[in-house]
């Protein structure tokens, strides 16, 4: 299956249920346009939306293959893009010594190491997530731009590859500082959100089948609380996730004070966190529950 | 109404309502048109918000002007900008060069220690002038980029070169060295009403900050609200800047939450990154309405994320201070220096804190 099968916004909206990804109206028609007009989509959105989970399901849809690009501060083209081998250059070019070894020879595509980016380039049709873009620096950015700009990489020693299928591309970033606008010009830009209680629940049991439905929606509406609460880092939706697995490992069957208590690290990272939740939220909380 | 001259409807009235809906990013709109159902409107909203919008504070805007907009079949409205009351005292009338001419030498010597809060309307002109040539920045760090040079590690590329100009003799070891970066600096105004004789200058301060280092400086508004002022501090000229800067900011001269305001900047910015390793720069007299514990636990948070955090009270350089208020006796455990920032020579001595924090 291709990209290009995808007909319409429902159908792909469908498609992208089907491997478990269970996408709103905005995400469906961003993803959807970012497979028509091959732009690349930028994703922001508070930690644990489900940004990167979005690049791995469009990878699952067709069976492409996801190539994934973790951003840091200083990363380079030769982190990105490809990089020579150098142990393995050296060992050519001390056994053909004396066998008048030239550049070309050392040059060759066997010594190539593709990175992320010359990848996904190689293996179309391919995903590439360039995750947490805002953690690069702006040197990379521009680097960036121009890759996306022409789909094709030029290695000096050995020509351009341009692939027939361009990659789709996602890109994540979670704000820690602004992306340059020449960036943003070229992406399609969708702000993901947190899902709204039905949704969640639905995410919760897909990822959870075995939970019963009740305990499911007492999760989501736990997270929904939290996230209310002001806390220094809420909850996403991977927490509610992990939370009810958590729950279901120790086959809890509805969520009480002590299921609760046993399982809140999974939901929460910060003790001033897990002090505030018990305190205000989980009391009211379990009340209108129980 | 034909697609085409209705986005461009939508795109104009978008610009007027600050969104940055330029000719390519319209171009795109009109492109991802062709892709949807023109006669769903969930399916337009979506390809118009998506192509047009970079940016979350754009999309209430959009939501705004796109419902506006699918009211048919009235024509597209051609928003007008509209003016603000920029609280940036003297118009452009009253500061004319005549005036700084008549400010002596000696004089300026004398205004570089005045109380900003107590200068004439003749001596504006000259210490903005004064304000305006500090070039406030902050020390380097480390990068994780290289450079050539150095002993940190052998540059394989570059060795693999010479060695093959060699014939394949490891003559050279070609060598790299880390580069060093500007440290991020983060400056957080507060324009509640009492800080009000200050925060112009403030943020004149703010805006040569930004100028010597667009990329490495961030500035904030606090008061009873945060508000980001970066981009309108980006633009070159002084008085285009600080009214644009006064335009973002709905809360001048209002009340001080201050400590809801620190979190809501660490939430949505600090944590994320912006306050990491950064020298963060706090302008207050930290008179807080709010609970002064609230302001403690997020002066300690953030000090727990910064590389150094000074605290700029313009009351320190008036006699007989002592950090009385609530919030500045909550917040000082946590705070590295505490300076005043009443004057053009004390904004002065805040430049020889930062290059040195």
């Amino acid at each position: 299956m291709s990209f290009r099968d995808f007909a319409d916004i429902g159908e792909l909206a469908r498609a992208l249920d089907a491997v478990g990804y269970l996408p709103d109206q905005g995400v469906a028609t961003a993803a959807y346009l970012a497979i028509r007009m091959r732009r690349p989509l930028l994703l922001e959105g508070d930690p644990g939306v489900g940004k990167t989970a979005l690049a791995q399901a469009l990878a699952d849809l067709t069976g492409a293959e996801l190539v994934r690009l973790s951003c840091y501060e200083g990363i380079d083209a030769s982190q990105a893009l490809y990089d020579w081998d150098f142990p393995r250059q050296l060992l050519h070019l001390r056994s053909a010594e004396g066998g008048g070894s030239d550049e070309r020879s050392v040059y060759d595509r066997r010594f190539l190491i593709a990175r992320p980016i010359l990848r996904a380039l190689e293996h179309s049709p391919s995903v590439l997530l360039v995750d947490e873009i805002d953690r690069a620096d702006d040197e990379f950015e521009a680097f960036l731009l121009e890759v996306l700009a022409d789909n094709a990489v030029t290695i000096p020693e050995l020509g351009t590859i341009r692939p027939d299928e361009p990659p789709i591309v996602v890109l994540t970033s979670n704000r820690t500082r602004e992306v340059h606008d020449a960036l943003k010009r070229r992406c399609l830009y969708h702000w993901v959100s947190h899902p709204d209680l039905d949704r969640e629940v639905e995410i919760i049991k897909r990822h959870q089948p075995e939970l019963s439905e009740r305990l499911a929606a007492q999760v989501a509406a736990a997270v929904g609380a939290m996230r209310a609460a002001g806390l220094v880092k809420p909850p996403g939706i991977a927490e509610s996730i992990d939370w009810a697995y958590a729950l279901q490992i120790l086959g809890a069957r509805e969520l009480d004070a002590a299921a609760a208590a046993a399982t809140l690290g999974t939901v929460l990272k910060y003790r001033e966190d897990q002090v505030t939740v018990e305190r205000d939220v989980l009391p009211d909380l379990l009340a209108r529950l129980g | 109404m034909d697609p085409v001259r209705g986005l461009t409807g939508l795109a104009r009235s978008l610009r007027a309502a600050g969104v940055a809906a330029d000719a390519s990013r319209l171009a795109a709109a009109v492109g991802a048109l062709a892709h949807v159902d023109p006669l769903d409107p969930a399916q337009v909203y979506w390809s118009a918000r998506l192509t047009l919008c970079s940016d979350p504070d754009d999309l209430p805007r959009f939501d705004a002007v796109f419902a506006e907009w699918l009211t048919p079949p009235r024509p597209v409205p051609v928003m007008a900008p509209v003016p603000v009351e920029a609280p940036l005292g003297a118009g452009p009338g009253t500061d004319g060069t005549g005036a700084v001419e008549r400010v002596a030498a000696t004089a300026i010597e004398v205004l570089r220690t005045r109380d900003v809060a107590a200068v004439t309307e003749v001596e504006r002109a000259e210490l903005r002038r004064l304000i305006a040539l500090l070039a406030p920045s902050v020390g380097t760090r480390r990068s994780r980029r290289r450079r050539p040079g150095g002993r940190a590690g052998i540059d394989r590329g570059r060795t693999m070169r010479a060695m093959l100009r060699a014939g394949g003799e490891p003559l050279v070891l070609a060598r790299w060295r880390q580069r060093e970066k500007p440290r991020r600096l983060v400056l957080l105004v507060d324009v509640s009403g009492s800080m009000s004789p200050y925060a112009e200058w403030l943020l004149l301060f703010a805006h040569a900050a930004v100028r010597v280092r667009p990329f490495a400086t961030e500035v904030f508004t606090v008061g009873t609200r945060l508000t980001r002022v970066t981009r309108a501090l980006r633009l070159r000229d002084t008085q285009a800047a600080l009214r644009a800067a006064a335009a973002t900011v709905p809360d001048w001269s209002g009340g001080t939450r201050l400590g809801e305001s620190l979190r809501a900047f660490l939430d949505l910015w600090g944590q994320r990154g912006a306050a990491r390793n950064a020298v963060v720069v706090i302008f207050s007299d930290g008179w807080e309405r709010g609970g002064a514990e609230l302001l403690g636990t997020q002066a300690e948070r953030l000090r727990r994320l910064a590389h150094a955090v000074v605290w700029v009270n313009p009351h320190k350089g008036k006699d007989g201070f002592s950090p009385e208020t609530a919030g500045m006796v909550a917040a000082l455990p946590y705070v590295d220096a505490l300076v005043a920032g009443h004057s053009a020579a004390a904004l002065a001595e805040l430049v020889t804190v930062l290059r040195t924090a």
